[in-house]
Order: C-alpha cells, then sequence, then structure tokens
C-alpha cells in the first residue's frame, strides 16, 4: 500500500476511478437535488398544514425513515423494480429527504408567530408570506438540512455500485473482493474528499445565503428585551 | 361596527353582536379582562379573522367586499409582539408597505427617512441596522412606523406597549400621542390597562364575554359607569384616574425661570430686578444654546457667568404627559417642581403639586374638556 500504488490503482483503464468518480458525483448531485425539492416542499406543506394529524404523520414517517438501513432501503427499491442507475437515483434521493423535510417543517414551524401574523397584517398575500418571510427565516436551517443529507448520500452512493449503477463504489467492492487495500483506497479516500467537500462548499452558501439581520451577533434572542430609548422629544429638527 | 358576531366552535360567541362606530381621526381603546373577545373584534376588521355574521363597515364599505391583502395594506397594524421581519433593515421594514402599494424607490425613501425622524430614530444610524440591534422600546417605534408608511386611514393597534418595561411604555405612549397629532389617524387600540385607555382614548369601549357594556369619552366612563362591572374595571381610585383626563399643556404652568448657560451674573441680576426673570425658591434653570433644560442651580452660586456643571433636573415633563403621570414622577423624584418641555425639549413651564390639585378641582370643567 502506497500513494503511488492508490494513485495507479485509481486511473487504472479497467476500474476508471476519474469515471466513476463523476457518476458518484452526478448520482449524489441528482439525488441531492430531488431530495431538496421534495424535502422543502412536503416540509412547507406539512407545516403549514391545518391538519395537525396529517403533519404529525408526515413528521412520523421521515423520522422513522432515517432509521432505515441504507442498505436495506437499496435492496428494497431493487427488489421492487431492476438493477441500474434509476434504482440507486429513487433510493438515495429516499434517502435525503427525511433531513430536509424535518429541518424544514421544524424552521417553518419555528418563525415566531408575531412575525407572521405582522406580515400578514401588513398585507403580504399568503404566497408573499411564505416566500418572503417564512423561507427566508427558515433558510439556515433548511440548508443545514440539505447539507446533512448531501453528506448522507455521497456516503451512501457507494452502495449504488452493489445495484450496477457505477460510482466510487465499484473501486471499494473491488478492493474488497479481491483483498486489495490500493485499489480499496482508491474509492475510499475520494469518497471522504468528496462528502466533505459537499459539506464545506453547502456551509459557505449557507453563510451566504441567510440574511445578514439573521446571522448570529444579530440575533434578537441574545440582547435584553427592552432598554430605555432616546425619545422623539430629543431630535430638534429645526436646529 | 355593526352586530358582528364571531363563533369558534358551539360554545358561547367570542364576540357577541357587537355593535359600535369610530369617528375619523379619533382613538377608540377596547379594554376589557382577558378573553372578553376585543382582540377578536380588532383583528375582524382587517379580515384576520373573519366574522361568523354581522359586517365591520370602513367608511362605509364592507370589508369583505375586500380582497384581504389590499385591505390590509391600506389599516396600519400594529401587535404587541412588534413583529419587525429580522431578516430586513430598519428601513426596509419600514418600507414593506409602500412597496407592497407598488411606490417608486424615491418616494419609498423619503417616507422612510420622515417617519424614522419621527418616532425618533435618526435615519442614518438606525436605517441600516437590524432588527435584533434594536431594543424593545426602540423596536416598537419602528413598529409605529412600519404602520404609518403607508399612510392609512386606520390604524389597529393591539395592546402595542404592553412588552415593554412602564418607563419605556409612558414615553411610548407620549409619542404616540404627538404622532397621532403629527398624522391624524382613526385607531381602534385594544388594552388591558384601564390607565392607558384613559389617557389615550378619546372613546373607551368596555367590554365583557364579546359583548359590549359601555362606549363613552373616558371623563364620562370615569364619572358614571354604566353598572358595577364597570365601575369595578375602572377601580376604586376613580378620582385618582381622572388626572389622566388633563395634560399639562391643558393647564396654567407657572413660567420657568430660565437661563442660558454662559449669561453673565450682572445681567441676570438685572432681568430678576425688572421682573422678567422669577427665581422658584432662590433657583433658576439653565438651559443650553438650544434651549434645552440642563439643571437647577441656586441664585447665589452663580459665580460672574453660570457655568455648565452638570446637576440636578428631574423630572422632565413632556406637555402631552398627563396630570397624574406628573403627580407620579413628582412623588417618585421628591422634587417640588417638575420641567415641562414640548416636543422639542425646550421649557414651556413648571408643574408642582399645588398645579395638579388645581387641575383637580374643576371637575366640571374637565368633562367640558375631555368631550370637545
Amino acid at each position: 500500500m502506497s500513494i503511488d500504488g492508490i494513485r495507479a490503482a485509481f486511473n487504472d483503464p479497467n476500474l476508471d476511478g476519474p469515471g466513476q468518480l463523476w457518476t458518484h458525483v452526478q448520482l449524489s448531485l441528482i439525488a441531492l437535488g430531488a431530495a431538496s425539492v421534495v424535502g422543502v416542499a412536503a416540509g412547507v406543506v406539512a407545516a403549514r398544514s391545518r391538519r395537525r394529524f396529517a403533519a404529525f404523520t408526515v413528521v412520523m414517517v421521515s423520522n422513522l425513515g432515517r432509521t432505515v438501513p441504507t442498505f436495506a432501503l437499496m435492496a428494497l427499491v431493487v427488489a421492487l423494480t431492476t438493477y441500474g442507475r434509476g434504482p440507486a437515483l429513487w433510493a438515495l434521493t429516499a434517502l435525503g429527504v427525511p433531513p430536509v423535510l424535518l429541518n424544514t417543517y421544524a424552521g417553518v414551524r419555528g418563525v415566531d408567530p408575531g412575525v407572521v401574523d405582522a406580515a400578514r397584517g401588513m398585507g403580504f398575500t399568503p404566497a408573499g408570506v411564505l416566500t418572503r418571510v417564512e423561507l427566508p427565516l427558515s433558510l439556515p436551517l433548511i440548508f443545514a438540512g440539505i447539507r446533512i443529507s448531501a453528506v448522507q448520500i455521497v456516503a451512501t452512493a457507494v452502495l449504488a455500485a452493489a445495484v450496477g449503477a457505477g460510482g466510487l463504489g465499484v473501486l471499494i467492492l473491488s478492493g474488497l473482493a479481491n483483498g486489495d487495500d490500493d485499489i480499496l483506497l482508491a474509492g475510499a479516500i475520494p469518497t471522504a474528499v468528496l462528502a466533505i467537500s459537499f459539506g464545506a462548499v453547502l456551509t459557505i452558501a449557507q453563510f451566504i445565503l441567510t440574511p445578514r439581520g439573521l446571522r448570529p451577533r444579530f440575533a434578537a434572542h441574545l440582547r435584553a428585551p427592552s432598554t430605555p430609548s432616546p425619545s422623539p422629544t430629543e431630535e430638534d429638527p429645526s436646529s | 361596527m355593526n352586530e358582528v358576531t364571531k363563533r369558534y366552535g358551539a360554545g358561547p360567541a367570542a364576540v357577541d353582536a357587537l355593535s359600535f362606530t369610530v369617528p375619523a381621526g379619533k382613538v377608540c381603546v377596547l379594554i376589557g379582562p382577558s378573553g372578553c373577545g376585543k382582540t377578536t373584534a380588532l383583528r375582524m376588521v382587517n379580515r384576520l379573522v373573519e366574522p361568523t355574521s354581522g359586517s365591520v363597515l370602513l367608511d362605509d364599505v364592507d370589508v369583505r367586499t375586500r380582497k384581504p391583502a389590499l385591505l390590509r395594506r391600506e389599516i396600519g397594524y400594529v401587535i404587541q409582539q412588534v413583529g419587525l421581519l429580522p431578516h430586513l433593515t430598519i428601513a426596509a421594514n419600514v418600507g414593506a408597505v409602500p412597496r407592497l402599494l407598488g411606490w417608486d424607490r424615491e418616494r419609498i425613501d423619503a417616507r422612510v427617512r420622515q417617519l424614522l425622524t419621527l418616532v425618533g430614530l435618526a435615519p442614518d444610524t438606525y436605517g441600516r441596522r437590524y432588527p435584533g440591534e434594536l431594543s424593545g422600546g426602540q423596536q416598537q417605534r419602528v413598529g409605529l412606523a412600519r404602520a404609518l408608511a403607508g399612510d392609512p386611514p386606520l390604524m389597529l393597534m393591539d395592546e402595542p406597549f404592553s412588552a415593554v418595561d412602564p418607563i419605556t411604555r409612558e414615553r411610548l405612549q407620549n409619542d404616540f400621542l404627538l404622532l397621532h397629532r403629527a398624522e391624524p389617524k382613526t385607531v381602534l387600540f385594544v388594552s388591558h390597562d384601564i390607565d392607558e385607555a384613559v389617557k389615550m382614548a378619546d372613546l373607551i369601549a368596555v367590554m365583557r364575554d364579546g359583548a359590549l357594556v359601555q362606549i363613552a369619552p373616558p371623563a364620562e366612563l370615569l364619572a358614571n359607569p354604566a353598572d358595577a362591572f364597570v365601575a369595578d374595571f375602572v377601580g376604586a381610585d376613580r378620582a385618582l384616574k381622572g388626572l389622566a383626563l388633563t395634560r399639562l399643556e391643558d393647564i396654567d404652568l407657572r413660567p420657568a425661570p430660565v437661563v442660558e448657560v454662559g449669561a453673565e451674573r450682572e445681567a441676570i441680576e438685572r432681568r430678576i430686578a425688572a421682573g422678567d426673570l422669577v427665581p422658584v425658591d432662590g433657583a433658576l434653570l439653565a438651559v443650553d444654546a438650544r434651549g434645552r433644560p440642563l439643571r437647577w442651580v441656586a441664585l447665589e452660586s452663580v459665580g460672574s457667568r453660570l457655568d455648565a456643571t452638570p446637576g440636578r433636573l428631574e423630572p422632565v415633563l413632556p406637555a402631552v404627559a398627563t396630570l397624574r403621570d406628573a403627580l407620579a414622577a413628582l412623588f417618585e423624584t421628591g422634587a417640588g417642581f417638575g420641567v415641562v418641555v414640548d416636543r422639542f425639549r425646550r421649557p414651556i413651564g413648571l408643574v408642582g403639586v399645588d398645579a395638579i390639585a388645581g387641575g383637580l378641582s374643576t371637575p366640571a370643567e374637565q368633562a367640558a374638556g375631555a368631550d370637545g
């Protein structure tokens, strides 16, 4: 086992490390995109639903979903459909939805009711309240959910190789089967780096997308609720 | 409001056949114990709650014929929790309704600057800040400015000053009264505090169990409670509360012996000799170059010139403060006189306990004054 050995294994034309890496990235991005859209949409619907029981059910199912072993999920999807890329994507998406959904639900439900009441009272339309108040205020939590999903999806996409969808799992499985640590690491190291990169990029994106007023040093709850403020009588417009 | 009823489920109505009218430009305070339906009544005006039956008329137009979002843009809304949008700057919060109304940028900017100045927050300092950086009292000032931004003819205020400390509350109340003079609006104001109601209202509507018990100007409510419930709610110290019916600007104030810092002793003595300046208990009120009070100073301690050393001044009372506020301030500070100032913080006179007692001595005048 050596750096050169790992590099050689990664670039071995039969294993096609760069190609598998690209497949891995594609699988992860597609699944993450789909999981984010479904998770945010379902989370918003559940959070705003007046049917408390329905919302509760969605949240409970999501919570259960997080406890299902990933390989079992993958096996289930394959059993229901067939080998290949499609089933792998379905399984990865299903895996990615719960963290996004749960965080979106918690984020939207956690928006200060006073802020929502004020926004409605000011004349925001229901869609406006959602897109200009509830979602921006939930954004940090939603992004945290997407980040958790991303890391899970990238790590789990290794299993896609087991259902014939390719990815870095091809190298890992091959390395395991042949007892060749160079090949194993040529799959495992890029997978780890990829997962960390996804997490890092999303952390930066989360910071950039969090409105300035919501960043921690402005957080209202960190401050004393009220201190006497200057009175208008102290401002003399004539001077 | 016309025979408005709201029921939740099968129980008794939260608001039961409520009818009353608020004249344009007046402040009407809805008051009653918790759960009496006052907030529900308020929220039916801007359709945050829909009545089960009856109608709410705004300038003779049934609000239910209007689209809720469009209706609400024409009604100012201030709530106890303030509810500033924490992800937007103060300026963007105040400009939110004008933006919804589709005003152009310059007009919004000008309006935001005007309103922030009006509520005592310098636009250049506070406009770019975020709500989380402001104190509770400052946030509610922004809340008031935001509600006024679209220049709505009607304001709905749901216990707007309940969540702040008593000192800030009194300031906000005084500032609101000044604002109301600068931009007269019809105001429907929910409160559970009878003192606040007496101070702010042109009309007080007392509610119980969803129904209106009595609606009357504050003086009349204090003098003639309709029944035992209202009398009880108003409280046993009605006479003391009556002090809140009169504002300092309505009584004869003793002239303040105002002397600008830097004045020469000789000049001061000349003015006293001419009867132009009357010291109070041998003391003068030092003011700065802009006419704002600095401190009391004993005449004999004045050297060749009146200097600017710090000293005791309190209490200083705005002219819109009530006699009750003034009496409380005098007792709190243990001072014989309070300095009454106009909205630019310039002294317009002095108020002492004797003047407050004088205000009490003519209840008939008070009743007449409050009706007018």
